[in-house]
């Protein structure tokens, strides 16, 4: 297959995304045109600025800051652990997030700082990443550290539930559901103010350890030898993993899949090379979280569909379909 | 009760037995017969809907009411919380409100159906009142409810009341030329529509409602930006939803109503107390409306 | 560059694995390191590429291995190890092309110097017409041949490969060994660990023999393998023959008496 350029690839995912974010701004439920659209998120045309602004703004900047999120966290956990399933949903980490987060709603944590909330969100998201990072030090590299992952996203996700049921919310039933299937919806730009520097500070650790990956390919021992420092880049990616998928999940709740699909489909694009496919995946994920969040609104606008109703139907065949595709080939 | 004498137990025990008989006799009778006062109202009234206990309280004969349910007691949903605190309460369960031997039972439409089925099967009489959509709703209950309690004068007098004070409203609102437009908001992008009961209120004070200008129905969905482009005088919240805050859903704090409101000028606050029972009572709300419709039209007007 | 340990010593789970190792390995020559399985040939292998935390004295140049950067160690010393997988199907090029990553600042692009490391690797181990193909469609011994490219590629003064001939058909061992040796005439310090005794005994220039975590014999390759040590740490019986170029070392048959202790 005649590979792409790596600059080109970036330059083509980078349009995608820029496109798509531009198509965000202009789907909603009020009817606005598009000229008037652009010039009133820059103007000051009374309510038509107010709904760009404080409303359609917000949705499309986090639809592109989360999704390249979820893209770049799966791409450096399968990296790391040289497992091409993991990713920030399947390995807990993302429940374990938003069991931080409700825990600092419920206790009323989150109305004394604001801050409070994404910030146990990223102990959430810390915690399960240690237990992840531990088991895979061990050598469980393979499928136990993935059942370690669903058990952890299991019990985290039980646990939200449970701490929202025993709370005095009357919307209780109506939380779990977001926080377990996501959403983009209303988010404002005090969302898009908390959750955007725990995501960027994430991005810029990870950033710095795509060669450390590249080493990986090799084994920890090899990676070691070639001047990785193995302790030091672990204890990296799994802060910054956390803050990043901490800060995101804290306002959209849970979305499944991104991590795992978008790094398994621009693989092949990057010649599999681990730190081209942080890049592309960070791109990648931006595309398709804010494709599903466009296809929420434009199929049933009427009903409130969940985003992560549209990631887990078209992740879980796929997850599905690369379990069976590994099977085959470990048993070669 | 006949006991026959030939099966050989002592005197003294057929006396006991007998006695014991009847006792059971007497409790099956009193609970499984509606009683009766001497002028043919129950005489014992169990209300186990928030609805009901208000409208019972206002309606019924002193002495007639044997308990209310908890929440009548909670200034924050009831209005009638300080008479409420003189009476009984229950909380809704079938056991509790069978050992009180009601004569007859109010209780919502929405009460809970295996409540409402066991106490039925256990032989109590159980009345429901659906929740009132519209005054017309708001009359016929308590006409219905004065019926029941044998107090209909009482009901009667309370529905002129209603209406007297509905009537001075009206002609004040059709004084204003150009109506404001109100819209209400519950979390989670909620509104009341038309064939509502705050549609009516908010009509009857004076108000367009934006949700029944659009077209919605009696809870309808509205999107947030439909909201914020619909550019409403007026957004009104329930009381106990205005302080509730969580990420989930998006509230009234959200910047973009807070925006559309002046920052929260032109957002008030209903207490629950007012607008969750269709009572006689939502003209305190009306007038708390008409109030701000007044102070809006003050405020667009330029201080001479 | 001259690698120097002294009373090395290694414990790993409370087992000591090695002991009282003293060796120094100078520039310009192609050690052989020989031993029975689970003598601790990987273990020790490990300790000098400077992975392994152990007692005693291990120093690069007079300076403790520990005092270098990760960075300044990778540019010195390379290690191949005996684990294979590839965890992605890189193409080979690019496999080869991870050895030059202790050369390359983060985000900079591939340098003048950094390409023709590798073209030169991929053409020491004859992969110039696999450089294209992806690594998960090469031969077992295809990919034990790239991934000695990529050792090469790095471009170190020491170079440490355990068993980097293990799997490969005769050809290609004896042209894996060559390299060595040219590597070290060269100039390039390289330890190898072998099963081969013939390969080890004519090619090396010196051989470290390891048994039980000890060196128990040290120097040329006439004087490691003699028959009684043979029989002794591997408990095999060899034929001993030479020729122009060197020993050759035939094991024959077991000895029936084994005192070597099987762990």
């Amino acid at each position: 297959m005649r590979r792409l350029p790596f600059p080109a690839l970036v330059a083509l995912l980078a349009l995608l995304t820029a496109v798509l974010f531009a198509s965000s701004l202009l789907v909603g439920p009020s009817d606005i045109r598009i000229g008037d659209a652009f010039g009133a998120l820059f103007g000051n045309e009374g309510v038509t600025t107010m709904v760009m602004r404080e409303i359609r703004l917000p949705r499309a900047i986090l639809g592109v800051c989360v999704g390249a999120t979820l893209g770049l966290s799966g791409a450096v956990l399968q990296g790391w652990l040289r497992n091409p399933l993991a990713d920030a949903g399947v390995l807990g980490i993302g429940s374990s997030a938003a069991l931080g987060a409700v825990i600092a709603i419920v206790s009323g944590l989150a109305y004394a700082s604001p801050l409070a909330l994404p910030v146990s969100a990223l102990a959430g998201a810390g915690l399960a990443a240690i237990l992840v990072f531990a088991l895979a030090g061990q050598g469980e590299g393979g499928n136990g550290l993935i059942l370690a992952g669903v058990a952890v996203a299991s019990l985290t996700s039980a646990l939200t539930a449970l701490t929202l049921n025993l709370s005095a919310n009357p919307f209780a039933t109506l939380e779990i559901v977001f926080w377990s299937m996501g959403s983009l919806g209303d988010r404002s730009l005090d969302h898009v103010y908390l959750a955007l520097p725990f995501m960027a500070v994430g991005w810029l650790l990870l950033a710095s350890v795509g060669r450390s990956l590249d080493a990986m390919t090799l084994g920890a021992e090899t990676a070691s030898s070639l001047g990785v420092r193995l302790a030091w880049v672990r204890a990296i990616i799994l802060f910054a993993t956390a803050a990043a998928v901490g800060g995101a999940t804290a306002v959209t709740g849970v979305v499944g899949f991104v991590g795992l699909v978008v790094p398994h489909v621009l693989r092949p694009l990057v010649g599999s090379r681990p730190s081209r496919l942080m890049v592309a995946s960070a791109l990648g994920g931006a595309t398709l979280l804010t494709m599903a969040d466009l296809a929420v609104r434009l199929i049933l606008p009427s009903r409130d569909l969940k985003l992560g109703v549209v990631t887990a139907i078209v992740g879980a065949p796929f997850f599905f379909r690369l379990i069976l595709h590994e099977r085959r080939r470990s048993m070669r | 009760m006949n006991e026959p004498t030939t099966s050989g137990r002592s005197p003294k025990r057929q006396r006991r037995h007998l006695a014991d008989c009847a006792v059971l006799g007497a409790l099956v009778v009193a609970l499984t017969e509606p009683g009766q006062a001497a002028d043919g109202a129950p005489g014992r009234v169990v209300s186990i809907n928030l609805c009901t206990d208000q409208q019972a309280m206002a309606i019924a004969a002193p002495g007639q009411l044997a308990s209310v349910s908890r929440l009548a007691r909670d200034p924050a949903l009831s209005n009638m919380a300080d008479a409420a605190a003189t009476l009984p309460v229950n909380d809704g369960r079938a056991e509790e409100v069978v050992s009180l031997a009601p004569d007859l039972v109010l209780a919502g439409s929405f009460t809970s159906r295996a409540t409402v089925g066991m106490l039925r099967r256990l032989g109590v009489r159980v009345e429901e009142f659906p929740p009132a959509n519209s005054f017309d709703d708001i009359r016929e209950n308590l006409t219905r409810m004065g019926r029941l309690l044998g107090r209909a004068e009482r009901a009667d007098e309370l529905v002129r009341e209603f209406d007297a004070r509905l009537a001075a409203f009206e002609s004040d609102a059709s004084e204003t030329a150009q109506k404001p437009v109100a819209v209400v908001y519950h979390i989670g992008n909620g509104t009341d529509g038309r064939g509502t009961l705050a549609d009516e209120i908010l009509t009857a004070a004076g108000w367009d409602n934006l949700a029944a200008r659009l077209g919605l129905g009696s809870y309808g969905a509205l999107p947030l930006e439909t909201l914020v482009a619909g550019r409403p005088d007026l957004v009104l919240v329930g009381g106990a939803e205005a302080s509730w805050s969580t990420e989930a859903l998006p509230n009234a704090r959200h910047p973009a109503i807070m925006a559309a409101t002046d920052n929260g000028d032109r957002l008030m606050v209903l207490p629950d107390r007012s607008t969750i029972c269709g009572t006689p009572l939502v003209v305190d709300a009306i007038a708390r409306l008409v109030d701000e419709r007044h102070r809006q039209a003050t405020q667009r007007r330029p201080a001479p | 560059m001259k690698l120097s340990a002294r009373d090395l010593a290694v414990r790993v789970a409370n087992r000591t694995i090695l002991q009282a190792i003293d060796l120094t390995l100078e520039p310009g020559e192609f050690v052989g390191l020989i031993g029975p399985n689970g003598a601790g040939k990987s273990t020790l292998l490990r300790t000098l590429a400077g992975a392994l935390p152990h007692g005693g004295e291990l120093t690069l140049d007079n300076r403790p291995l520990a005092g270098y950067s990760a960075r300044e160690r990778a540019r010195r010393i390379g290690y191949l190890g005996q684990d294979r997988h590839v965890a992605w199907p890189l193409i080979v090029a690019d496999v080869v092309g991870l050895g030059r990553i202790p050369y390359r600042a983060p985000l900079s692009r591939e340098s003048d110097a950094d390409r023709q490391a590798v073209a030169r690797a991929l053409r020491l181990t004859n992969l110039e017409d696999l450089a294209s193909r992806p690594s998960d469609r090469l031969s077992g011994g295809e990919v034990a041949r790239m991934l000695l490219a990529r050792l090469i590629a790095q471009e170190t003064p020491i170079l440490l490969a355990d068993e980097p001939i293990a799997g490969l058909d005769p050809a290609h061992q004896l042209a894996t060994v060559q390299i060595f040796a040219d590597m070290a005439r060269a100039g390039h310090t390289v330890l190898a660990s072998l099963h081969d005794l013939t390969l080890a005994g004519r090619w090396c220039d010196r051989l470290i023999l390891l048994e039980g975590g000890r060196i128990v014999a040290q120097g040329a390759p006439e004087a490691v393998l003699t028959p009684e040590r043979i029989a002794e740490t591997y408990g095999v019986e060899a034929r001993f023959d030479s020729d122009a170029d060197g020993l050759i070392v035939v094991p024959l048959r077991l000895v029936r008496q084994q005192r070597r202790e099987v762990r």
